[in-house]
């Protein structure tokens, strides 16, 4: 127990990309094992993310459910023309969720939700090749949300509730491929921002045909996070008028983008419950990384992202094995939102494949301990970023990058 | 409970079984699965050569620049395609770039240049004041090492023993960037090198054998027909046999033992930024200036002829002989005025620069804006001319006077023709030998002469524009605009690698010239 406030409490300090774009995916440990499909499972108080509608079907009168995953996600990338090669070193990231739901009255549940939807965290070595577009990157965002959960009928249930995200985001790179100081320090550039806050809703409806079939949809909504007055401090840049780059401050925005998430979920015997989601990412609204710095002298950095819409496709079963043990299994295909030539290190992400599995262990009827595994496959993938520019030419930054991400994770589930 | 342990173990055996590392599946960081060295044994990499071997840029050696050096470059890409030894570099001790001797800094080893500017466009190149030098020569380092570019040397400097002794650097017997790290007073380069029993070599050098002559605007001594180097002043030109002899000895030495290598030529030193960065035509005349300074020369032109026929020459030889100081200008740019030895066809000793002769980068700019390459109009002068245009005759005195206002560009800031031809020929003759030996040996070679040429000639594209010879900004020379760039070098390394892949049938991969810096601002400038 003490163990897992820990890692709650460091999971506010890191995050780690693992789905398309800066998307984590970790958002319940009972939901993750079963491929991450969830909008249309009734099981426990994880409905506050997937389906909140899904929660005043809960039976118990007080729902808890918390965890955290630990992230190992690494990234190679080489470029075979010059022979170059780079690993990153990224930190374990550690995205947690924390849900709590009470049944106020028999058509209205009311509930609580903390939980880590966007972050990333990639640390290529200093000064590696492309430096230039990024070194590290670590962002964060914390979604805090209340719930209302109403039955309009057996069959019928809507949820939703408002949205606070806190975000925080560091970022240094190199102002570009040469600059350097006396020494040959290459210059660069942190930009820094904590406390960032946004609001955005979300909106779930449940409908259950039979008492075995479960369909679900859920619309959480886009969020901008807008940073003003963050701090940009450059480093080893040379002395001299030429290179004007003073410590500054800048104004930056980052999509958080909407999701929409559709589902089904069919009990297939007493023992057996399957389900399918459908999820489609919004990513279309995050264009540009452009960062506006304050002091005239520093020119703004204009960085097209030019992410698409992205879908990820979701299968999961559940297996009752006895009173004791629960057991999950899974797969999603995740499609990355980056497109041909927008492949920047910052996010180095391609389609993935995603195999879960995990188990519930009831330590007594009220409280379980639930534990899952993701293992993310990715296909090696040739790609460039070819928008930097320099002297007002794009100069591509190419190579062949491979991912491998596995998040092993734990939960509890607690219900009175 | 059994069947309980077996799904732990299970979930167990899924952790084990993934691995956080990703693998590629042509990884590079094996060695030699991707990239070959084919006939070439890289093994241990020597590298011979003077200051561009050394990598010596803006003005002096530097960390920064030697990690950047065109051998460290190679030995970086080598060790791709095998096993190699470390490539050992005898590092300055710092970024500032001078020399001491004994704690005193050592007389004509400045620090480096940096591009100072006064944020209002004015650029120039400013030795750096940021630290004092802190290699002291006197701190001799263990070796060996596998850089042996030594700035300043030679062809015959690499295999003069003694060349490294601390004792000779003062009367210009030896060479302080070799006191540094030679294996002991008495060894000379080659010696020290051959003791490595180098796999591979490269070898840069004979650019000194000309460069000194040029860079002093050709004040020392051609010594063709001279084959005692132990003769020849630091700015001199070699003689092309003594050239050619000791290039071909050290070559059978380095490849006595199986040895491969590369062996790179002498650019022309006609293509480099130093020469062509004050064009010859640099005298911008308003129309009135042009004006008064073509009656100048018309005046100089007819009191010369008016001496001569007081002298008792004929009307029409006078003229003629005195036509040559008739020299026009006009409104625009104008070739300057250099000054020649008196000659009886050039008896007072000055003329107009011609079309391809060149000027050298440090000559004084300010002075040449005030009357340096043209006429130095003093109050005398003008005194002078108005006589004339009385009509009235002047003394011999004030025919002088006339005279001295010319204010030619002196030898050691230009190139002329004649110099310019003595330093092609020896360059011409120096490549030929190169070449040759390159071939009797089979060892790869690499026409830097034309390389720089292309660069000097619209220049050589890469991803992120074009490098050119243009000085500071082209991006290929250093602020010296004699030494290359890292940009420059990388360029370099990269066509010493096609050459090397085309010997011996290896695939070693270049490397990518828009990651290679160029000049260095800084305003910690005195």
């Amino acid at each position: 127990m003490k163990k897992l406030l820990f890692l709650t409490l460091f999971g506010l300090a890191a995050a780690m990309t693992y789905a398309g774009g800066y998307r984590v995916g970790l958002q319940g440990q009972r939901r993750l094992a079963m491929g991450h499909t969830g909008v249309a499972v009734v099981d426990n108080a994880e409905l506050a993310f997937f389906n909140p509608a899904g929660l005043v079907y809960l039976e118990d009168r007080i729902n808890v459910s918390f965890g955290a995953s630990a992230v190992f996600s690494d990234v190679v990338w080489q470029n075979e023309e010059f022979g170059q090669m780079a690993r990153t070193d990224s930190p374990v990231g550690t995205p947690f969720y924390a849900y709590v739901s009470y049944k106020a009255s028999d058509w209205l549940t009311l509930g609580l939700a903390a939980y880590t939807p966007y972050g990333s965290s990639v640390e290529w070595p200093t000064d590696w090749s492309g430096s230039h577009l990024v070194n590290n990157i670590d962002l964060q965002a914390i979604y805090i949300q209340a719930l209302a959960s109403v039955k309009i009928s057996d069959k019928l249930s809507v949820g939703g509730g408002p949205i606070y995200v806190n975000g925080a985001v560091n970022f240094n790179r190199n102002l570009n491929r040469t600059l350097s100081d006396i020494d040959g320090n290459r210059a660069n550039v942190t930009v820094d921002a904590s406390g960032v806050h946004a609001w955005g809703w979300s909106l779930g409806a449940m409908f259950n045909p039979t008492d075995k079939l479960r369909i679900g949809a859920n619309y959480r909504s886009e969020i901008i996070v807008e940073a003003e007055e963050g701090h940009a401090d450059f480093s080893n840049v040379p002395d001299s008028p030429l290179t004007p780059f003073n410590d500054t401050r800048f104004d930056a925005s980052l999509p958080l983008p909407a999701e929409l998430s559709i589902g089904a979920s069919y009990e297939i015997s007493d023992k057996w419950l399957v389900a399918f989601d459908y999820n489609r990412a919004f990513w279309d609204v995050y264009q540009s990384l452009d960062i506006d710095f304050q002091d005239p002298a520093v020119p703004d950095s204009e960085n097209p992202r030019n992410y698409k819409d992205a879908n990820t496709y979701r299968f999961g079963a559940q297996y009752i094995a006895n009173e004791m043990f629960t057991l999950r299994a899974g797969y999603y295909f995740d499609e990355s939102p980056v497109q041909s030539g927008y492949f920047a290190p910052e996010t180095p992400r391609n389609d993935a494949h995603g195999f879960t599995a995990g188990l519930s262990v009831n330590i007594t009827e009220k409280l379980s301990i639930d534990a899952s595994f993701l293992y993310n496959r990715f296909k090696e993938v040739n790609e460039s970023y070819d928008y930097y520019m320099e002297n007002g030419q794009n100069v591509p930054f190419e190579g062949t990058y491979k991912t491998v991400a596995f998040v092993p994770g734990l939960g509890v589930t607690f219900k009175i | 409970m059994m069947k309980n342990y077996r799904f732990l173990a299970v979930g167990l055996l899924a952790l084990g079984i993934v691995s956080c590392e990703p693998d590629l599946d042509n990884p590079i960081d094996e060695t030699g699965d991707v990239y070959e060295n084919g006939e070439a044994d890289f093994t241990h990499y020597v590298a011979l050569g003077n200051s561009l071997t050394a990598g010596y840029a803006d003005n002096a050696l530097y960390i920064t620049g030697q990690t950047n050096s065109y051998p460290n470059i190679l030995a970086g890409q080598f060790a791709l395609t095998q096993e190699t030894d470390e490539f050992t570099i005898p590092y300055m001790n710092d970024n500032a770039g001078g020399l001491l001797a004994g704690g005193q800094p050592l007389p004509g080893f400045n620090n480096r240049l940096v591009l100072a500017s006064d944020g209002a466009g004015n650029n120039s190149p400013s030795i750096y004041t940021g630290m004092s030098a802190t290699t002291d020569i006197t701190n001799i380092l263990e070796g060996p090492f596998s850089n042996m570019g030594v700035p300043g040397a030679k062809s015959y400097h690499l295999v003069a023993e003694g060349y490294g002794n601390l004792a000779g650097v003062q009367a210009g017997m030896a060479n302080p960037y070799f006191v540094r790290f030679a294996s002991s007073p008495q060894t000379s380069v080659m010696a020290d090198a051959l003791a490595q029993d180098p796999t591979f070599f490269s070898l840069w050098i004979g650019n000194n054998d000309v460069l000194g002559y040029a860079t002093s605007g050709g004040v020392g001594v051609n010594q063709a027909g001279n084959l005692n180097p132990a003769t020849y002043g630091s700015n001199d030109i070699t003689d092309p046999q003594v050239f050619a002899q000791v290039y071909s000895q050290m070559v059978q030495a380095l490849t006595a033992n199986g040895a491969g290598g590369v062996l790179i030529n002498i650019p022309d030193v006609t293509s480099i930024a130093f020469f062509n960065t004050v064009p010859n035509n640099a005298l911008v005349l308003d129309a009135q200036t042009a004006g008064n300074l073509t009656a100048y020369f018309s005046a100089v032109s007819q009191v010369f002829a008016g001496g001569l026929m007081a002298q008792g020459v004929p009307q029409e030889q006078a003229v003629a002989l005195a036509s040559q100081y008739a020299i026009t200008f006009n409104e625009g740019p104008n070739r300057f005025i250099i000054d020649v030895p008196v000659t009886q066809a050039n008896p007072l000793g000055f003329r107009q620069m011609t079309e391809d002769e060149l000027i050298q980068l440090q000559v004084d700019q300010s002075a040449l804006a005030s009357g340096y390459g043209s006429v130095n109009l003093t109050a005398e002068v003008q005194q002078v001319l108005g006589l004339l245009m009385a009509g009235e005759t002047p003394t011999q005195e004030q025919a002088n006077i006339l005279f001295g206002g010319v204010n030619g560009l002196d030898d050691a800031d230009v190139l002329d023709s004649t110099e310019i031809s003595e330093i092609q020929t020896a360059t011409a003759s120096f490549n030929q030998t190169i070449s040759a030996v390159a071939n009797a040996n089979g060892l790869a070679m690499v026409d830097a002469n034309a390389l720089l040429n292309s660069v000097a000639d619209g220049g050589l594209s890469f991803d992120g524009g074009t490098v050119t010879a243009t000085y500071a900004t082209g991006g290929a020379f250093s602020l010296d605009g004699v030494h290359l760039t890292p940009r420059g070098y990388a360029i370099v390394a990269n066509e010493i690698i096609d050459q090397i892949n085309a010997t011996y049938g290896a695939t070693v991969p270049k490397v990518n010239v828009g990651q290679y810096g160029t000049i260095t601002l800084s305003n910690e400038v005195q």
